[in-house]
């Protein structure tokens, strides 16, 4: 257990010092979306999903933030830049924009 | 593509995509223009039986707008229950071809609804050829892809699908499959959300438009999962298709019709699967990049226990809830062929959802079968991530193929791009190594002959005999190789095989896939003349002319959406097939005696019969030999009253001569069909009563109806239509004025005066107190 405790402390220090700023920002919105959806399916699980379109809508659009976000951040990081050839943080950055644009069209027809 | 220099290429480059447009302009018009035999031939009418249905629909939400349309409740069919049409429709059909009616009456193009509906197939056929052209290119190569486009644009097997008229659903669908399997691969090669997105928006479109969505929701995911598997994971797959599964989801759910089906049903939880593998493959490959292996590998074990109780906490509660459908009927059918004959034989009954014969596979598919092994082997060998997918569309698509003639329309395409892999890896051989050693070292010539090539071999496709073989011919004169003359024999061979294609298509369009079947023709052996059977359409005219508005027919099931679509009449069974039990109801009257049937009748308010009859001109698709099902559904329903071995004989044939079983002689349909038949003869030499279906006399030639009268039988006697009687038409037997014995009087009773009832013309003015005298 101590180890493991170590281990973490480790990882915790190596993403402090070594990761770019532009990807914490990143992180801290997966962190608020993760957030809501942890809060969302306490919601679900105390009162019900009764408007059960509404609360897919709401949990679904959620989880597809929290997907689209860890796309972004996969093709902003200056790591993968051999695995997404021609794929700049602009471009991933516009997709992203594009992607949401959809989402949140359908999202605001189910919700109903 | 261009490797050579870079000043040569921007010319090569606009060859290359002049010939490339031009070469899909052609698969369009060819495609297009073989799909009309059925317009030239007939006319502009909607074909068969679901599509008349899909048109009826789209009419009425071009008339009444699309918010009535999707409220539109159908008291025309399944009478008494009706049809909730809005939300049980793939609307993508109606949307497309109202959208299309709208853009066109918006440019001030008056064009009738039912012209669109009837060109939309053919017209989808070339984006189907040009999507089919995107997907070969992202697969394999420019090429191969025109070769792909080529193919699609004239395959029977698809064609059979999308002729002129042929107003279906899956006319859109292939393209619409095409289009959404093209934006998948292109997603996973660069990774890009904007790409996954965009496959998920057309996989909304697919969803619109045709239940077979499914085999894309489980394709991509198995996909996935096979990459997975062969230790292929990369950043991109995740991008591309956690976009593309929770976008997918979503729109998915948009469709009335499919509501929350995706997260409750079983066919789409194999996708739902994957998307959490793909999560937890991805965080332990991150948590990889990051830590030491040893540090990885204390983490793992913490980590997975941690997953492993999740995992078992969300399974507990997903079955406490019971929120997972289990498979429906028609999935079952798909792995266990026989499941369907014994227990849906609704499902059974339909002839195109019967398993497929090898004949078919090479009617077609034609040359493509054989060349289609060939692509899946260049593409085993020289695998990558799309590569993959082709190879499991391909072995999935033959399996689904060889359960269903039906889903032959899923094998098709991907047989097209894997032929043209085939054929342009066959090409790429004998072409290129000719011209690379006459052109020596230059290596932009090489490049640029080899796309001149290819395209022009397919061009001839569409050419004249003559003018193929002129063209190799050339082609020889500039060889000087060693084995130049094996070279050009192989060439002409493949360009032969290539024109048989061609005739092949067009032959089996022409005569097996272009008949509207509501409208016959044969020929006349005599003088060999065409000869046209209008009697479908004689029937429904009578039908909406002679009857009331809200007359009730009975028929079989085939013909509820003609009738409605045609004759504009309630009917009590049709093609959506939603309820077995009422279809099994009909299915107990046709087959029951005429006294039993009569009940059934009554309780089920019916006005009209109408039967389908082939005996006098020989159309096998009639009722008689559809009647065994008819029984058999019955049975399933009431096995108490009707019994399928009833209705054979001692030695156990379906037969309607005299040896046939009793109840088959005296049931509702055979009395129908064959009410005053007896008495017809056909020629001068043959016996009365002669059924040439069926090849016999048949067994039960004078009968009387009581409960029903005839009420119109068309110049064929191919429709034959019968009013039910009302009880009190029956219930005093009707004497004639002279054997009476009492003789009929004016005399009418006190009470019927006083209230003065009953009929009105030449009403006798009745005096009190004095009998009227006669």
């Amino acid at each position: 257990m101590v180890e493991t405790t170590a281990v973490v402390q480790k990882f915790y220090n190596d993403y402090v010092q070594h990761t770019p700023k532009k990807l914490k920002l990143v992180d801290i919105y997966l962190g608020y979306i993760l957030l809501t959806g942890i809060i969302q399916f306490v919601y679900c699980c105390l009162v019900g999903t009764f408007p059960f379109n509404s609360f897919l809508s709401g949990f679904i659009s959620t989880v597809s933030c929290f997907v689209l976000g860890v796309c972004l951040r996969l093709q902003a990081n200056p790591q993968n830049k051999t695995v997404f050839a021609g794929i700049s943080p602009e471009r991933g950055f516009a997709d992203f924009i594009f992607a949401h644009v959809i989402l949140h069209l359908v999202v605001m027809n189910f919700i109903g | 593509m261009n490797r050579g220099p870079k000043i040569l290429s921007n010319k090569v480059a606009g060859y290359s995509s002049l010939i490339t447009f031009a070469i899909l302009l052609i698969a369009w018009i060819a495609g297009f223009s073989s799909r009309l035999f059925a317009v030239i031939r007939f006319e502009s009418i909607i074909h068969e039986f679901d599509p008349w249905f899909n048109y009826r629909a789209t009419a009425y939400m071009v008339q009444h707008g699309w918010y009535k349309f999707l409220n539109w409740f159908d008291e025309r069919a399944w009478y008494p229950l009706g049809r909730i049409v809005g939300g049980t429709v793939y609307p993508g059909l109606m949307i497309t071809s109202g959208g299309i009616h709208y853009l066109l009456h918006f440019l001030n193009i008056p064009v009738h609804i039912r012209d669109i509906c009837v060109f939309l197939a053919p017209v989808f056929s070339g984006l189907t050829a040009i999507s089919t052209y995107l997907l070969t290119k992202e697969l394999w190569s420019p090429g191969a892809g025109l070769f792909a486009a080529s193919f699609i644009a004239i395959v029977p097997g698809y064609i059979s699908r999308s002729v002129a008229g042929s107003y279906d659903n899956e006319g859109i669908a292939i393209f619409a499959l095409q289009f959404t399997y093209f934006l998948w691969v292109r997603s996973v090669k660069t990774g890009s959300v904007f790409w996954s997105a965009g496959a998920a928006i057309s996989y909304f479109y697919m969803v619109s438009a045709w239940g077979g969505y499914v085999f894309i929701i489980n394709l991509i995911p198995l996909h996935v999962f096979v990459l997975l598997i062969m230790g292929r994971y990369s950043p991109r797959l995740l991008t591309s298709y956690s976009t593309f599964y929770i976008l997918g989801l979503l729109f998915s759910m948009q469709i009335p019709f499919v509501g929350f089906q995706p997260i409750r049903t079983s066919e789409h939880m194999a996708a739902l699967g994957v998307f959490v593998l793909l999560m937890a493959v991805a965080t332990l490959r991150h948590l990889q990049t990051v830590l030491s292996r040893h540090e990885f590998r204390k983490l793992f074990v913490v980590g997975g226990l941690v997953a492993a109780a999740f995992v078992f906490v969300a399974v507990v509660a997903l079955t406490m809830m019971g929120v997972i459908a289990p498979w429906s009927g028609r999935f079952y059918s798909l792995w266990d062929t026989g499941y369907a004959k014994i227990h849906i034989p609704i499902i059974a009954s339909v002839s195109e959802h019967q398993p497929t014969t090898w004949f078919s596979f090479f009617f077609d598919l034609h040359i493509l079968v054989c060349a289609f092994p060939v692509g899946v082997w260049y593409c085993i060998k020289q695998i990558n991530d799309e590569r993959v997918f082709v190879v499991l569309y391909a072995i999935s698509a033959v399996y689904f193929a060889g359960v269903m003639v039906r889903l032959m329309l899923t094998l098709t395409p991907v047989v097209c791009m894997l032929a043209g892999v085939a054929f342009s890896g066959l090409l790429d051989v004998f072409l290129q190594e000719d011209t690379s050693k006459k052109f020596g070292n230059s290596a932009y010539s090489v490049t640029e002959t080899d796309e001149n090539e290819d395209p022009t071999e397919k061009k001839t496709l569409y050419d004249k005999a003559g003018k193929l073989k002129h063209r190799t011919k050339h082609e020889n004169n500039h060889e000087n190789g060693i084995s130049s003359n094996l070279k050009s024999v192989v060439i002409l061979a493949i360009l032969m095989i290539l024109m048989m294609f061609a005739v092949h298509c067009t032959w089996v369009t022409s005569n097996a896939y272009s008949s509207p079947s509501i409208v016959l023709a044969f020929h006349n052996s005599q003088d060999g003349s065409r000869n046209i059977l209008d009697d479908f359409r004689e029937a429904y005219y009578w039908l909406s002319q002679n009857t009331a508005d809200d007359a009730r027919i009975m028929s079989w099931w085939d013909y509820g959406y003609q009738i409605a679509g045609m004759a504009n009449r309630t009917t009590l069974v049709d093609n959506n097939t939603w309820n077995n039990s009422h279809i099994a109801l009909v299915g107990k009257a046709m087959s029951s005696s005429e006294e039993k049937s009569y009940e059934i009748m009554t309780s089920l308010d019916v006005d009209y019969v109408l039967v389908i009859f082939g005996g006098v001109i020989g159309y096998s698709g009639d009722d008689i030999n559809k009647f065994l099902w008819m029984v058999r559904i019955a049975e399933g329903e009431h096995p108490k009253d009707i019994k399928e071995s009833d209705f054979f004989t001692d030695r156990g044939e379906f037969r309607v001569d005299a040896e046939g079983s009793p109840s088959l002689l005296n049931c509702l349909m055979y009395k129908l069909s064959y009410y005053r038949f007896g008495e017809l003869k056909l020629d001068y030499r043959g016996p009365s009563g002669y059924d040439r279906t069926r090849n016999a006399v048949i067994g039960n030639k004078d009968f009387d109806l009581t409960y029903l009268e005839e009420a119109y039988t068309t110049e064929h006697w191919l429709v034959r239509i019968y009013r039910v009687k009302k009880p009190y038409e029956f219930n005093r037997p009707a004497l004639k004025a002279n054997e009476r014995l009492i003789p009929p009087s004016n005399f009418i009773s006190r009470k019927n005066s006083k209230r003065r009832k009953g009929y009105i013309r030449n009403r006798p003015s009745v005096i009190k107190g004095k009998r009227t005298l006669k």
